[in-house]
């Protein structure tokens, strides 16, 4: 008999081994029969085949990388607003949630240096993030199954964008539902990538934002120290007025380089400003957006300063402030300019932005329910993009007709 | 005959339901589904006007002016709305002042117009009894499904009884508020669709275009594959 004891020994013993089992995963990934493996449906099997350096993949790697500074920054900020809010309160404040991961690693929240300050934020930020990559990857793998197409890169930027929007003391569920909704109802309803008309990580955030107000737009989420309850800046200012900024004793420098309390990321015009000049410099946004939304935002502030000054709380407040309070540098820069909910037209650019621009004014200054009110304002610039580029079409149309009889 | 009357009350329930497929009716159904029990009262007005309506009007069908029937059905639809709104206001006043001015809206209300003109104007008294019916049951099941699904997730409630306990009352459920605002009913009608069209595949639109495949190009003989 050829099969002895020792051949079915050796044959159970090779059956386990890494080798056998990465040979039935190559079968698997050719053939798309396995469960975490797919071929995709459609795929260019014919001339002509466009090759470019510039694809989509590193198209999202650019912005992605853009990012970083923004990253950094805000997990500094993170990190250094606990220190202040512990410092302020004394001593029987206590930190909310990995408090004694810090302790355990022997770093006093209260006071911890630079780096220390990142790795506070880094404690805070890294369990969101995972979450928001896990449950926003893991929608668009099982959407690509379904469909047959390939995974796209785009959705760690859509995680990263929506991650270091929240406030640092969202509840990790919360980060779930809200990716899963920006994933599945933002995005993949539509058809996927490059099909929405909503920028999905805004659409999980503003829904996060209207379903759970408790966790993401009250006074005391954005610090994640208990018995702090001040605010964001604009939060203040909404009920105090143009005092309540002076009494913060904040400068303008200040919340330019991101050092007031806020969302993991998005305090830091400073950043932002690094960030656009990458993307404008390698042409992956628009300027034409970034410039009409400043001066959108400059003219609607000078508007209210001269017509509204005294009848609603911010009607006086500069526009230079208006650029570095809130998310409207971050906004502004990474999720209005994104290639696939803009205009596409040059005109259609600047008045997309300027409409942006001016609707955050004019929320900021005449709604104090929604103190911020960029991400709302982006909203409505996505929804009025294809509007914007028809009547910019046909005017181009219009004066052509006129010019060639 | 036994068919055809089973045909008009079970067709609109889900292979031809007025919410989902033809997309009647959504105003209200946005309107009055924040708790369940708004929205079945307004099921009961809805389906006692459809019915009483499409009734009526095919009994008159033969006698009324082919170029001022539009107005004429909805003078009747306006009559019966009238009623029910009066019955409601004298025998359930609190729940009359919640539904506020959607009762009067049926009125307005596409499903009941929709039946009386492409319907009732066709067909004999008994059947168009049944195809408001089943109309009614069919727009009851998507009101009651969005009722549901927002009294639950928005207050942790079903019909005013504490089904989920809120974090704010002691217990673990943490209120989804977006639930409350209108709105929400635009995205639990649209997953509710779906939900449908992915379990009766004929109701999916044929898409207006596809993508053709390139033409072979000529003295080509290179195959790709990946």
């Amino acid at each position: 008999m050829k099969t002895g004891l020792r051949s079915q020994l050796q044959r159970l013993v090779s059956r386990r081994t890494g080798r056998t089992t990465l040979d039935k995963q190559h079968d698997q990934a050719d053939t798309g029969s396995g469960p975490l493996h797919y071929r995709p449906a459609e795929f260019t099997d014919r001339a002509p085949h466009v090759r470019d350096a510039f694809n989509f993949s590193r198209w999202m790697w650019l912005l992605t990388a853009a990012l970083v500074p923004a990253l950094f920054v805000g997990l500094y900020n993170t990190g250094y607003q606990v220190g202040e809010a512990l410092r302020s309160l004394g001593t029987d404040a206590t930190l909310l949630g990995h408090g004694s991961l810090l302790a355990s690693i022997g770093l006093s929240a209260e006071s911890p240096g630079v780096l220390g300050s990142a790795v506070v934020g880094l404690v805070y930020f890294v369990p969101v993030y995972l979450v928001a990559l896990l449950i926003g990857g893991g929608w668009e793998h099982l959407f690509a199954v379904m469909r047959g197409r390939n995974r796209v890169e785009g959705v760690a930027l859509t995680t990263l964008l929506f991650a270091l929007s929240l406030p640092p003391t969202v509840p990790l569920w919360q980060v779930a539902v809200g990716m899963s909704f920006g994933v599945v109802l933002g995005k993949e309803v539509f058809g996927g990538t490059g099909k929405t008309f909503l920028n999905p990580a805004l659409v999980g955030l503003v829904f996060l934002y209207f379903a759970y107000p408790d966790t993401m737009r009250n006074s005391s989420v954005w610090v994640p120290v208990a018995g702090w309850a001040d605010g964001a800046l604009l939060d203040r200012m909404a009920s105090g007025g143009i005092e309540a900024l002076e009494a913060s004793g904040i400068t303008w420098l200040d919340s330019f380089f991101g050092w007031t309390p806020g969302a993991f990321g998005d305090r830091s015009a400073a950043a932002c400003v690094v960030g656009a000049v990458l993307l404008v410099s390698m042409r992956v946004v628009s300027w034409r957006i970034l410039a009409g939304g400043v001066l959108g935002l400059a003219v609607a502030a000078v508007a209210f300063g001269s017509f509204a000054s005294g009848l609603v709380p911010l009607a006086d407040l500069a526009w230079y402030w208006h650029v570095t309070l809130g998310s409207f540098a971050f906004g502004l820069v990474f999720f209005a300019t994104d290639p696939v909910t803009a205009p596409l037209t040059d005109a259609g650019r600047w008045i997309y932005g300027m409409l942006i621009g001016a609707m955050t004014v004019i929320i900021r200054a005449a709604n104090a329910t929604h103190s911020d009110g960029v991400m709302l304002a982006i909203l409505l610039g996505n929804v009025s993009a294809p509007l914007i580029d028809h009547f910019v079409v046909r005017a181009n149309v219009r004066r052509r007709a006129r010019r060639h009889g | 005959m036994k068919n055809e009357a089973a045909k008009a009350l079970l067709h609109p329930l889900i292979d031809d339901n007025p919410v989902t497929v033809q997309i009647l009716g959504v105003c209200s159904a946005l309107a009055v589904t924040k708790s369940l029990s708004t929205a079945l009262v307004m099921c009961v007005a809805l389906t006692s006007v459809l019915i009483l309506a499409s009734t009526t009007i095919s009994i008159i069908r033969r006698h009324i002016a082919h170029n001022v029937r539009l107005i004429v059905q909805i003078t009747i639809i306006a009559s019966l709305v009238i009623v029910v709104d009066q019955l409601m206001m004298a025998f359930a006043y609190g729940m009359s002042k919640q539904l506020s001015v959607f009762v009067g809206l049926i009125v307005t209300n596409c499903i009941v117009l929709g039946r009386a003109e492409t319907f009732a104007m066709n067909n004999r008294p008994g059947l168009s009894a049944l195809d408001g019916l089943g109309n009614g049951v069919g727009y009851s099941l998507v009101l009651i499904t969005v009722g549901t699904v927002r009294e639950l997730a928005g207050s942790g409630t079903l019909l005013g009884v504490v089904v989920l306990p809120l974090t704010a009352d002691g217990g673990w459920f943490v209120p989804m508020q977006l639930m409350l605002l209108p709105p929400s009913a635009f995205f639990i009608i649209g997953l509710l669709i779906w939900a449908i069209r992915s379990w009766r595949a004929e109701q999916v639109e044929v898409p207006e275009y596809r993508v053709a495949r390139a033409e072979e190009p000529p003295g080509s003989t290179q195959q790709w594959t990946i």
